[in-house]
């Protein structure tokens, strides 16, 4: 007897669900061990976590505070890879986004007022697009690989976060961490409910922006095509490299506004880790997310959960790092899911043992 | 001259962690499997041997640990990508992810505790007494002594013997070893294997020589700096040693002019290895170059015998 596999005619509805759940269960297995070895409780932690995540209509709000600047990160993150560009840099971008937010928010006095906000909007964005640009720009000049590129200019950006919060933008007098000035009344987005902020909307209309994009233009079209087969677009006479720095402006965009929601919907001032690992989880979420834009508000939404559940297992004296183990591990056993839903595995005899028979 | 001497001789020890993840990596994708997921593999890599040092006090227990936890993770890393044929760039970016949280986890009973334990330097007798390159090269620690064997077998080994042939052709024609009779996916797996056991000795180097203690930002991308640097380096172990030693020598000017007090924020200089990475990056594989791509010719790619 011996395993075979045999490649699948088409996918059982049924494996659609069991496999990512499967996964995921292999991910709560892994963490539960881990913490048993550590002399944790892990029932007990898994249960601090659902219910710091989901136990009340508060913590559940923040909750979906927490949803909102990976859903944004994991959209512009799902375009990117939607062309087959690795940008991994939406932490960076994210950061440059918070960055530019603040400085209209809190050193742009000509404009103080109601035109503050807009501009902080717009700026956001642009100052994620050119980040993202900058780190595709030697692949459309010199064809240079761009995943490493844009993981380094994740580095770039936080120690440039670091210089205004350590230097000149710091707010002595309120206290002695390395916080800017709060925000004024008009530079903060609305609150809807509890501390979600219309951040929300925004994320929102980009995802049925993105689905309407690809779905109905031709540009859309195109970029799906040279995601597939980049050779194959080309030829067929399609402007590669314009559709990519499009892409890419509107991936890193969209994590700049993640920054913009953070720092003028959630926290209200510019701190050094105003980031904290969104734009890494964000390509998580965009891949179990297959890219589709309403798959990453949902996924966000889940990952958001383990984000606030994240902070109540801390009591139990649990780093917060389980969170980023899980949601690893969850990614880990996905990719490796990915074989049974394009194969079958079946049991045959060898030719051997059936010649005996 | 003595500063000169101070600082050739710390770049060795800030290259040493780079080159450690480098040599690693050129072995994986000299096999055709490419591991992004360095950072992760040396966070596990470091806080497993931190780990040990503290509870045993023996820093042979804190290597042996070191080398497991490298070698564990290949283990996983090439069930993904060899058997399961999972996409290896996120194959890579899921074991950074995992190795963070791994380490964090882990890790969170140690921070801010002295591991009791770490290497010291030895000075290798009579030649310690060479002047100029006697201080700079042989006062050192075993693991930089272990790089000055390991750098040149590498290459005498991938270059010039039969296994080393069938390692660079594991990565270039697969297909040709199976026609051979040789097990491509037991290979494969070996060398993605030694690769991580290789990066995570550099990250033990980092928590339990040239730190030494534990934080969760430890490696600092050091793990992405070595990623990049096997590309610059032609997946060739002597060039490796060499770009390894560069970036060194950045990161030291950077620290001392920010410790002569340099009229430039010491956040700019800290950008300037990943600045650096990135003009490397662009240099040697940018199309204006004149280089050859040494890249294997099937990395990243599964070898699916049935495909053909």
């Amino acid at each position: 007897m011996r395993l075979k596999l045999e490649k699948r005619e088409k996918l059982p509805f049924y494996t659609k669900i069991i496999i990512p759940v499967v996964c995921v269960l292999i991910a709560l297995l892994f963490c539960g061990i881990l913490m048993k070895l550590m002399g944790h409780n892990p029932l007990e932690a898994y249960q601090k976590m659902v219910k710091g995540s989901m136990g009340s209509a508060r913590n559940l709000s923040e909750s979906v505070l927490q949803s909102i600047p990976l859903m944004l990160c994991a959209l512009g993150v799902s375009i990117s890879f939607k062309m087959s560009v690795n940008n991994i840099g939406a932490e960076g971008q994210y950061v440059m986004g918070a960055w530019a937010a603040t400085g209209i928010a809190l050193y742009c006095p000509w404009i103080a007022g109601e035109m503050t906000l807009p501009t902080m909007i717009v700026m956001a964005f642009v100052a994620g697009a050119i980040w993202a640009v900058v780190g595709v720009l030697p692949k459309i000049l010199w064809g240079v690989n761009e995943t490493i590129i844009t993981l380094m200019l994740n580095y770039v950006a936080l120690f440039w976060l670091d210089y205004w919060c350590y230097g000149s933008w710091r707010d002595t007098a309120a206290s002695n961490l390395p916080f800017s000035k709060s925000f004024d009344d008009f530079a903060r987005l609305g609150t809807l409910y509890q501390r979600v902020h219309v951040g929300i909307f925004i994320a929102l209309i980009a995802a049925v922006a993105i689905f309407l994009f690809f779905r109905y233009t031709s540009s859309g079209y195109q970029i799906r095509v040279i995601g597939i087969n980049r050779a194959a677009a080309n030829y067929g006479g399609m402007n590669v490299h314009t559709k990519m720095i499009l892409v890419m402006a509107c991936s890193g965009g969209l994590a700049g506004l993640a920054g913009l929601c953070q720092v003028a919907g959630t926290v209200g001032q510019l701190q050094p880790d105003i980031a904290g690992g969104a734009g890494y989880t964000a390509i998580i979420i965009a891949y179990l997310a297959k890219f589709n834009p309403f798959y990453v508000l949902l996924v966000s939404l889940l990952f958001g959960c383990m984000d606030q559940g994240g902070f109540s297992i801390q009591l139990l004296n649990i780093s917060i790092n389980l969170v980023t183990l899980l949601q690893g591990t969850i990614l880990l056993a996905v990719l490796g899911g990915e074989m049974f839903t394009r194969y079958r595995v079946t049991l045959r005899k060898d030719a051997k043992e059936v010649a005996v028979k | 001259m003595s500063w000169i001497i101070s600082i050739l001789a710390s770049s060795i020890a800030l290259a040493a962690p780079v080159l450690y993840g480098t040599l690693g990596e050129i072995y994986t994708e000299r096999a055709g499997i490419s591991n992004l997921g360095l950072e992760g593999v040396m966070l596990v890599g470091a806080i497993s041997g931190y780990a040990m040092a503290s509870a045993t006090g023996n820093l042979l227990l804190a290597v042996v640990a070191t080398i497991s936890a490298g070698l564990a993770l290949g283990l996983i890393y090439g069930f993904l990508t060899i058997t399961l044929q999972a996409n290896q760039i996120v194959s890579g970016l899921a074991m950074v992810i995992f190795g963070s949280g791994l380490s964090g986890v882990v890790g969170a009973p140690y921070a801010g505790i002295a591991p009791g334990v770490t290497f010291s330097k030895v000075s290798i007798p009579l030649l310690s007494e060479i002047p100029v390159l006697g201080p700079i090269l042989f006062q050192q620690d075993v693991f930089i002594y272990a790089l000055y064997i390991l750098v040149p077998l590498s290459f005498y080994y991938i270059f010039k013997t039969k296994h080393g042939l069938r390692l660079r052709a594991l990565g270039d024609d697969p297909a040709a070893l199976d026609a051979a009779g040789i097990n491509v996916t037991l290979l494969r797996y070996l060398y993605v294997m030694l690769g991580t056991a290789i990066t995570a000795i550099g990250g033990v180097y980092i928590s339990l020589v040239y730190t030494p203690f534990w934080n969760e930002n430890l490696i600092a991308g050091k793990g992405w700096i070595a990623a990049a640097l096997v590309i610059f380096a032609s997946w060739n172990p002597i060039y490796a040693a060499g770009g390894a030693f560069l970036f060194g020598l950045i990161e030291v000017v950077g620290l001392r002019l920010q410790m002569m007090g340099v009229n430039v924020s010491p956040y700019f200089l800290s950008m300037l290895p990943y600045l650096c990475t990135i003009l490397v990056l662009i240099f040697s594989t940018g199309s204006f170059s004149k280089r050859r791509s040494a890249a294997p010719a099937m990395l990243g790619k599964h070898y699916d015998r049935e495909a053909r």
